[in-house]
This record gives C-alpha cells, structure tokens and sequence, in this order.
C-alpha cells in the first residue's frame, strides 16, 4: 500500500527559495513538507560563495524586513564582510559577507529542523495532481502521494540538468547531485511551458597550492554591519578571512582562443540561453576583445576547507584547457584543481505564466520561485521563495496575499520584471533596474517593508514595537534639528572653518547645515549640546539621509504617487481584451498572454503603447459603470 | 494626483480668438503664475492666489505675462470641478489670434508645470470622471485613436531626417553615460568612479548647448514663437528699403536716392498669411571710408549671420557685379535665400539670373522679379516665402502645432534636467542622484522621437562593459 498523507503545503526543493518558502507557510500555521533530493544539501550554495552585493544585498535586506531568515543566517555564518560603494550616496550602499558554505547550509538546516509544522523530506517529486485547474497535491517517484491545498515549485536548477564541460556531459545537478529527471514531463503535461537556460560556475582550487604573493590581499571592512535588523553589531565584529584578487593575460586569452572550437557554447553542444552578465572566461574574452586582461578574485568557499573560488573564471572548456588557463593566471602556475569548471543548462518557465503572487495563472494553488522562474542567484531565489511561501499559506487560509510594487521594494521590480517583461536570459537584479532606487534603500527597508512582514504575521509583535520606538526616535529628531537653530557664534564658525564650510551670515537651523556636502549629523554633533543621550547609531544615520538627499528624495516620492495611481487601477481577472476596439494587434495578444493585473502593469508590457492603455482605461470604466447599473 | 494638461483648442485659423485650455488639479496654481489683473504689474503675476478665490463660471479681463512683459490682453473663464467638461477644475485663456499668441501663452503654462495634452486626452477625462454617457466609450476611443494617428504622421513628418537624428545621436550619449555609472555602480570593484564628475560636466555641457540651441533653433518652433528672422541684404541702393516699406506696409526706413542712408538696422515684424517675419533693413554692403556707414555695414554682417531668411535684393539695371558676388559668396549656409531682382520696371531680369546661379552654389536657386514701383512680382514674393515654410501646413494645421509645443516642452525639461546635472556635479552629489536627472534628460529626449525607456540601460550596460565576477 502507498503512503498517502496530508500537509497544507508542499515545497518542492530545499535550496535558497525552497527554504524561505517552507519556513514562511510553516511560520504562518500551515503544516508544511520540504522536498529535497539531497538533506545533506539544503540552502547550498553550488555557486559563489557569497551572499549580498551590490542590489542583492538590498534584497537580503527587504526579506529580512518582511521576517525571512536570509539576512539572519549569513549574519551567523559569514567570514568577511563588506559595504560596497560605500563613499557613494546611502541608495547605493550595498552589503556583501563571504559566507563559509557548510555552516550557511547547516545553520540554515537546523533552523528549519527546530520550526513548528516544518517537515524535510529527501525524495524526489515526479508529479503534480491537479484536479480541474487546481492543484492537489504531488507523488514522489516511490509512488507515494502528499496531498495538499498549496504546492509551491522551487526546483533551481535541477530539472533535467546536464553539467557540461569539453566533450563530457552528465545528466546531473550541480557538485554531482542527483538531477529531478521525472518533474519536466508532468509539468508539461499540465499544461506549463517549459524553456532551457544555462549557467556556469569557474573551477574551486586547492588553497594550499596557491601563491598569494603574487595577489593583491582583499580585506573586509573593519567595521562589520549586519544584514539582519535583528542582529546586534557588536555580536558579530570577528576575525575576517580575506580574498585575493589577480588578473589573466595574454596568454590565458590566447589559449582560450586557441580552443574555442573545443568549447561546447561555440560548438553548438549548449544549447540553453545563458546570462550576458556573468559570462564565463571565453564569453568575456570573445566578448571584450579588446580587454587585455580580466579581473579574477580568489575566495575561500569555507572554514572547514583550503578550497578556493575562483571568481571570474567560469567556463566550460574542456578539462586540459582549463587546467592551461587557470595555470596562466600569476599565483595559480602551480596550483591543483579540486573540482572543474563547468556549465550546466536546466529546464526553467517564462515566468510570465505566473501572477504578480507567483500563482500559475492556469494552475489554482500552485507556485513557483527561485531560479526555477528564469532569475539567477541565491537572493532573487530566497526574495521569490518568501513571497511564494506567504501567498501560499494565505491562499490555504483563504486570506489576501500581497505583492509588493515597484515602489516599495526591490522584490517588487524582481517578480514584476518577471511577470510582465520578456526575459531571454536568467534574471540578475541590478539597481538600475529600480526606478525608485533614492527611496528603495538598503537602510530603510525595515521602513518599507516591516509593517507588510507584521500584517502578514511573519513579523513579532516584539520586533514590530522595537521598530516603532525606533522611528519614533528618527521622527522627533529629524523634527528637532530642523527646528534647532544656531547663531553665529565664535564657538561655531570656528567649527565650519575647521570643516572648510561657508561661515553663517545669519542664525541657521541644524538641518541647513547637515544639508552641506561638507557636513553631516555626525560631524555636527560638536555644536549641538541638546541632542538627546542614548541615540543608536542607526538612528543618526536615518536623521542624516533623510534631511541630507531630502530634494532628490521628495522628487522621487512624487513620481511614486503618481506611479501608484496606475497600479491601483484594476484591471478584472476575467477581463477580455477581445471586446475591446482599437486595441493594435500586438498590444491585444500581450494583453491576453500577460493578463496584466493593473493599468499600470499593462503599460509596462512591451509592445503596448500608450494609446493602447488610454483605450484600455476608458473600456475599463465602461464595463465598470455598466456592472454597477446592472447591480 | 492627476497632473494638469493644457492645449490649444482652437484651430489655427487667421485672425480671430485664440482659445488656451487648462484642466486639472493645478489649473488654479498655474493661472496663478501667469496672469494678473488690469490696475497690476507684470512682476505681480503670482504674488496673490486669484483663482481659487473666484467664483466658477464667470469670466475675466486681465493680462498674461512672463513675470516680466505682458504677452497678451486676455479673457480669462473660471470653471470649477465637477461642472466641467473635463470634471476637473479648467481655465480658459481667450487670447488674441493667431498662433503665434497662443503658442506662447501655451508654453508659458508648460513652463509653469502644465503637461501638453496627450491627444484627445481632454475627451478621455471628461468620460473617466463620468461627465460623459457611457454609450459613447467607443467615439471616445475613436478620437484617441484618430488623434493618435494624426499626431504620429504630423510629428513623423516634421522629425524626418536631421532633427531626429540629432535627438537620438545626443540621447546616445547620455545613455552612454548613464550605463558607465550603472556599471561601476553594480560592481565598483572592477570599474571606478573616481574623478567621474568632472569629465560627466565637460560631456554633458556641449549636449546642454545643442539643446539650447535647438531649442532656439527649433526650426518650426522658432518660426512660429520669434518669427522668422529676415534680412533684407544687398548692395546700397539696391532698393532694400523699398521692399521693406512694400512688405510693412508703411514708411519706416527713410528711402531716398542717395546711396548708404540706412545706416543702422531696422527691425519691423509682418505677418505674411500667419507666418511672422521680422524684417531687418541692413546698410547696403561695400567697402566704405565713412566711419557711421561702417559701422552700419558692420552690423548688417553681424545680422546676416543670424538670419533665417535673406532677402538679397539686386539692381537689375546694374546686374551681379563683383561686389555682389563676394556678398553672395560669404552668406551663411544656414539661412535660407531668395533673390530679389529690383526695377524688373526698368529692365529684364534674365541675364542676371543665370549669374546668380553660378554664384549661390546652393541647391534651391529661389529667384523673384520685382519692381518696388509697379509692385509687380510681389504675391510671387510673398507666395515664394510663405512656401519656404510650409504657411499652409501651419496655419491650418492645428496638430502640428500642438505636436510642436510638446515637443518644444520636451526640449525644455530635457534642457532643465541636464542643468540638474551639473548643478549636482557642482554640489558634490554622487552619481547615482546624478543618474536621476540624465534619465529624465533621456526619457524626455525620447518622448520627442517616440521611443521608449525600456531596459535600455541594463542592455547598453551588459553590452558595453564586462559585468560580474
């Protein structure tokens, strides 16, 4: 007899939005069961072995502020820590830690293992059991049944991957893992379209064969900040390990082109769409001809190994090439390859077929995140496995799920760029894809996000008033140095002198003053004998950003109002575009294939001109007035 | 909040009353900025809130002005939201005919915030804030639609060629710039910013300058808000000033027999069937030893150089002499010539106009015979002027002119981001704030040509430089 059993939700996958999702519907009450096909490699990080950077960081951020567990995990396990763009403006600042890979994935482990109504299961899903358009639950290929109301899929990169490098190709997941060979047909078969994408990953080198001598040492900041709002700084000031940076030559581009035809990309053997960021070694080289060398940083993969990344060197050439290449690079002459470099190309979906909730439009209950959905990297998946796991768990309890705009989060320009533009190549997030940046900030995503995570219910009562009390303070302090004022005393032209500052012709209030490039709240803190004792540091750094980029800020907020006003035009579910006259051809089949939930989603679809939303806001209106008549 | 629209709403007939509408919530605000009453100054102009205070539906004499002159006497109609044909709060400017009025008033409102109308967007609010029956969604998304068409041809006829190519050449290099910052800023350490600031100011100034100059360039544009610059040039004698007076209509410049009396350069505007010239009378040009007369040749150079349009008037008694044709030779390629063949009266223009063929080396050879006494050849001048620019097409042609003020409106909120450039690079701002205002800078140098933002920033980015580890 088969097992049969019952859970509110099945994830399907262990990997970074695999665990965000099941820790999230667990957290919300639902029983939940993670699917792996490897326990001993839950959250693994087959790739970098870093966590944040610049935009990703700001990712990590949000789904900190919305109560994941990203930010707190790498906070528990990171070896080096870094603030990228740190002498630019506070939307740019962006955080990056080295993460020791086996202690992520085992904090990450036991974090789940000690949640309530948290199930991990090793076994690998074959199907889904949809019933009608809605989904009921999925089998193993043991044949046992897991029913449930909500199946969320976060397979990354393991439906029928092939790991290839020269003429070896493998049907397997990344690091040699078993690859899900069976799920592909079953989603096919229900109706999901399915494309192929490629990735690669560079060659991990033996430390100890290394001569960093000939690199250039790359330290973590002294001063270590934590991506979690909940975790302490002072908690986690450590000992850091570095990273090395070198560069190739000449010759490492010349033995590169002398076997490109050796290369599976340029032989036709790869026939998935791989990322133009992020090229391997010999995209770059064909690429960028006119680069004479590369950069290629040297980063360990963890404490309990002399294993080493090599950062910018991915590549899927054939073994003795590669071993030519990365022996090219000065400080590698002599060194050991531990495991190849290899490309790997996976089943995925056009995300398009999802709604702005990661809910398969065709599918009722059924979800979908992480690299699974077209994007790339460890916090696009987790920022995707949150609000995954979320809608899932309030579509079980029958309540409102959320989606973040464009506006609000970094995680909603990634799902709407998702769901909405056409994606050729796996989704990076970048900053400059936020149209919001000034306001989307690393610094102040607990403002933006934090009442949603505690609405939701991820976020504590506890964490919720601590972060209150916090605003409350930034609030009556940004009020009082903007009514402070100061005179031209000796006492304090003195101190703009000693900053190079234009001298006070007249009395001036605190904000004026932190207003100046030369200036800042901190700086100030010699002429203002009433600030309040006690303040943290972060408050002071919220009082400076907001009072110092206030014009540029306030620009931005007006653009968000109007930018709102679009999205919170409807556009019905059922709507259909077919009714409505004058739309053009190829605005009316974007339309019906995207199913834009909003006005505002509808114009960002390529091909829809405005002219095309002005006639949809007018039908609109139409059948709207016409539907209260009727009523 | 819905941003506040303007158009002009009348058809550009000649003559007549000019009518400049306003909808929206900052209708009041913006009339606010830009008229003041009968017993008030120019530099009042929005020193008291007038029209909220007004009562809806009634109408009012006054003034609009730049803050500094008066452009024109108006009647000014209040209408408060809901009562509307929009359902917003409207203002209606009555103003003196031709386009020329209304088009400045217009863009005085675009300046002062207003959005230039999207086209039949008018209609479109008026039926979304339900002021109109239901029944008629359909003729509404007609009027969208024919509108829309219309307004594409009329502005894809006019940006053919030199203008759009302009405009995305300049558009090219702020895209530039902006994908350097966006890829430095993505992963700083492989690009640098250091020291970028500068060499951003000493790039985008020259792109400033060639918006300014379009701006006052802007073919149509300044054709229709300065009036086509028209120097009357030629030899002394030749019988400028009489086509001056002919053209005026009355006696401004002093004509006499003896050579060099205009001394100084005369200004005179005229309305040729609603184009507007401003007529510049020059001292006849020659090598002369009298230090007023000089100064008088000088200027008339000086005039030449930043003419539109050059009348060159010739003596046909007298013919091309070598004189005439170092004057022809020298004159500026970027203005647009026609030849006028004085005293046709006295003798045949033939001969000279083969001469003058050889002497132009310009494509178009316009040349008109004229006698200032008989006044013989004059509707071929006119009709031979008002042809070089398109009269008919402007005048009755009222989408041209609306694409024209949107697009003249672009020019300036381009020409005001790139200024937020450089005052940011001058405060010390890092370039991500900088980036705020080139992307304006680029979304409206866009909107001028019809394309798009897009991801036109993370492609160029990934196509021009070697991202990620």
């Amino acid at each position: 007899m088969q097992i049969e059993e019952r859970y509110d939700v099945v994830v399907v996958g262990a990997g970074h939005a695999g665990c965000e999702a099941g820790l999230a519907c667990a957290r919300l009450g639902c029983e939940t069961i993670v699917f792996t096909v490897s326990a001993d490699s839950i959250a693994m990080m087959p790739c970098n072995p870093n966590i944040g950077g610049s935009s990703k960081g700001h990712l990590v951020r949000e789904i900190d502020a919305l109560g994941g567990e990203m930010g707190k995990n790498i906070d528990k396990t990171f070896i080096q820590s870094k603030m990228l763009n740190s002498s630019k403006g506070p939307a740019v600042h962006s955080l990056r830690a080295q993460a020791d890979k086996q202690w992520y994935s085992r904090e990450m482990r036991k974090t789940m293992e000690h949640t309530e109504h948290l199930t991990i299961k090793q076994a690998e899903v074959s199907t889904l059991i949809v019933e009608e358009g809605v989904i009921k639950g999925v089998t193993t290929v043991s044949g046992a049944r897991y029913l449930a109301d909500a199946v969320i899929l976060t397979t990354g990169v393991y439906l029928k991957s092939r790991c290839i490098y020269g003429d070896v190709s493998e049907y397997t997941g990344p690091n040699g893992l078993k690859a899900a060979n069976y799920l592909s047909e079953s989603l096919l078969a229900c109706g999901i379209e399915l494309r192929r994408y490629k990735t690669g990953t560079p060659a991990r080198i033996d430390g100890t064969t290394i001569d960093y001598s000939k690199m250039q040492e790359q330290k973590g900041d002294c001063k270590i900040v934590p991506f979690s709002f909940e975790t302490d700084p002072a908690s986690i000031q450590k000992e850091q390990v570095s990273c090395w940076l070198t560069y190739t030559n000449e010759e490492t581009h010349r033995i590169i082109r002398e076997n490109l035809d050796r290369s599976p990309l340029y032989s036709g053997n790869i026939k998935g769409t791989g990322p133009r960021y992020c090229p391997s070694i010999e995209d770059k080289v064909v690429r960028f001809a006119d680069k004479d060398r590369h950069q290629v940083f040297v980063e360990p993969e963890g404490l309990y190994t002399e294993e080493m990344y090599i950062d910018g060197m991915s590549s899927s050439l054939p073994e003795d090439v590669q071993d030519a290449m990365y022996h090219s690079v000065p400080g590698l002459e002599n060194s050991k390859i531990v495991r190849n470099a290899y490309a790997i190309e996976y089943d995925c979906i056009d995300a398009q077929q999802l709604k702005s909730t990661l809910e398969f439009k065709k599918i009722s209950g059924l979800y979908a995140a992480g690299q699974f959905n077209g994007s790339s990297g460890y916090e696009e998946a987790a920022a995707q496995g949150l609000i995954a796991g979320i809608n899932a768990a309030k579509h079980v309890q029958g309540k409102d799920e959320i989606v973040l705009d464009r506006s609000e989060a970094y995680i909603g320009v990634l799902i709407d760029d998702l769901v909405t533009k056409e994606n050729f190549e796996p989704y990076r997030m970048m900053t400059a894809r936020a149209e919001y940046r000034l306001h989307l900030r690393q610094d102040n995503a607990d403002q933006r996000l934090t009442p949603i995570g505690h609405r939701v219910g991820l976020i504590s009562d506890e964490r919720y008033e601590r972060y209150l009390k916090y605003m409350e303070n930034v609030e009556s302090e940004i009020a009082r140095v903007k009514s402070t004022f100061v005179g031209q005393t000796e006492e304090v032209q003195d101190f703009l002198r000693s900053y190079e500052s234009t001298e006070l012709k007249s009395g001036a209030t605190l904000a004026e003053l932190i207003r100046r490039p030369e200036l800042s709240y901190e700086a100030i803190a010699a002429i203002d004998p009433g600030r309040p004792e006690g303040l943290s540091e972060r408050v002071g750094e919220q009082v400076n950003i907001q009072i110092k980029y206030a014009g540029y800020i306030d620009r931005q907020m007006r653009q968000v109002e109007q930018f709102k006003k679009m999205e919170k035009r409807r556009i019905p579910e059922d709507f259909d575009y077919d009714l409505v006259p004058s739309l053009r051809l190829e605005a009316r089949q974007k339309l019906k294939k995207i199913r834009p939930s909003s006005i505002g989603q509808a114009s960002r679809i390529s091909g829809v001109s405005p002219a095309d939303v002005s006639v949809l806001l007018v039908w609109i209106k139409k059948e709207k007035a016409e539907k209260n008549d009727a009523e | 909040m819905e941003k506040t629209i303007a158009a002009i709403s009348t058809g550009m007939v000649p003559s007549g009353i000019s009518i400049v509408r306003m909808s929206g919530p900052e209708a009041f605000d913006i009339a606010d900025q830009v008229y003041h009453k009968k017993n008030m100054q120019p530099c009042d102009t929005g020193k008291k809130p007038l029209f909220h205070k007004m009562k809806s539906h009634t109408i009012h004499y006054g003034f609009i002005s730049d803050g500094k002159n008066d452009i024109d006497e108006v009647l000014v109609s209040v209408m408060k939201a809901p009562h509307t044909f929009t359902g917003e709060d409207t203002i209606e400017i009555n103003c003196h005919g031709g386009m020329l009025v209304a088009k400045k008033v217009m863009e005085i409102l675009l300046k002062k915030g207003a959005k230039a109308a999207e086209p039949g967007e008018f209609t479109k609010r008026a039926f979304l804030n339900g002021r109109m029956d239901l029944s008629r969604a359909e003729a509404v998304i007609d009027v969208i639609d024919a509108k829309n068409e219309f307004a594409l041809k009329a502005s894809l006829s006019q940006l053919k060629g030199s203008v759009s190519e302009k405009v995305s050449k300049l558009r090219d290099e702020i895209l530039d710039e902006m994908s350097f910052i966006e890829a430095a800023l993505d992963d700083p350490e492989h690009y640098d910013l250091g020291g970028f600031g500068e060499e951003l100011q000493e790039k985008i100034k020259p792109v400033q300058a060639e918006i300014k100059e379009m701006i006052r360039r802007a073919d149509y544009g300044s054709v229709m808000a300065e009036g086509v610059k028209t120097v009357i040039a030629g030899k002394p004698n030749a019988g400028k000033s009489s086509l001056l007076n002919i053209l005026a209509g009355y006696e401004k410049a002093i004509v006499t027999d003896v050579a060099g009396t205009t001394r100084d350069v005369l200004e005179v505007p005229v309305m040729l069937k609603n184009i507007s010239l401003i007529l510049m009378d020059t001292a006849g040009i020659r090598d002369t030893e009298d230090t007023v007369e000089k100064i008088g040749v000088d200027r008339a150079k000086e005039a030449l150089d930043e003419a539109d349009l050059i009348l060159y008037v010739v003596d046909s008694t007298v013919g091309v002499d070598k004189e005439d044709q170092k004057v022809i030779r020298s004159l500026p390629e970027s203005a647009k010539v026609i030849f006028v063949l004085n005293k046709t009266d006295l003798a045949s223009g033939k001969d000279v106009n083969v001469d003058l063929k050889e002497y132009n080396g310009r494509e178009e050879n316009n040349v008109v015979c004229f006698s200032a006494k008989t006044r013989e050849g004059l509707t071929e001048l006119e009709d031979t002027i008002t042809s070089l620019y398109n009269a008919e097409e402007l005048t009755y042609n009222d989408q041209v002119v609306i694409t024209n003020a949107r697009q003249k409106a672009l020019l300036f909120e381009t020409e005001e981001a790139l200024s937020m450039v450089i005052t940011g690079i001058e405060d010390g701002m890092s370039e991500e704030f900088l980036v705020v205002d080139l992307m304006n800078a680029y979304t409206a140098l866009g909107k001028i040509i019809g394309e798009e933002v897009g991801d036109d920033v993370v492609s160029r980015v990934f196509e021009k430089f070697c991202m990620g580890k």
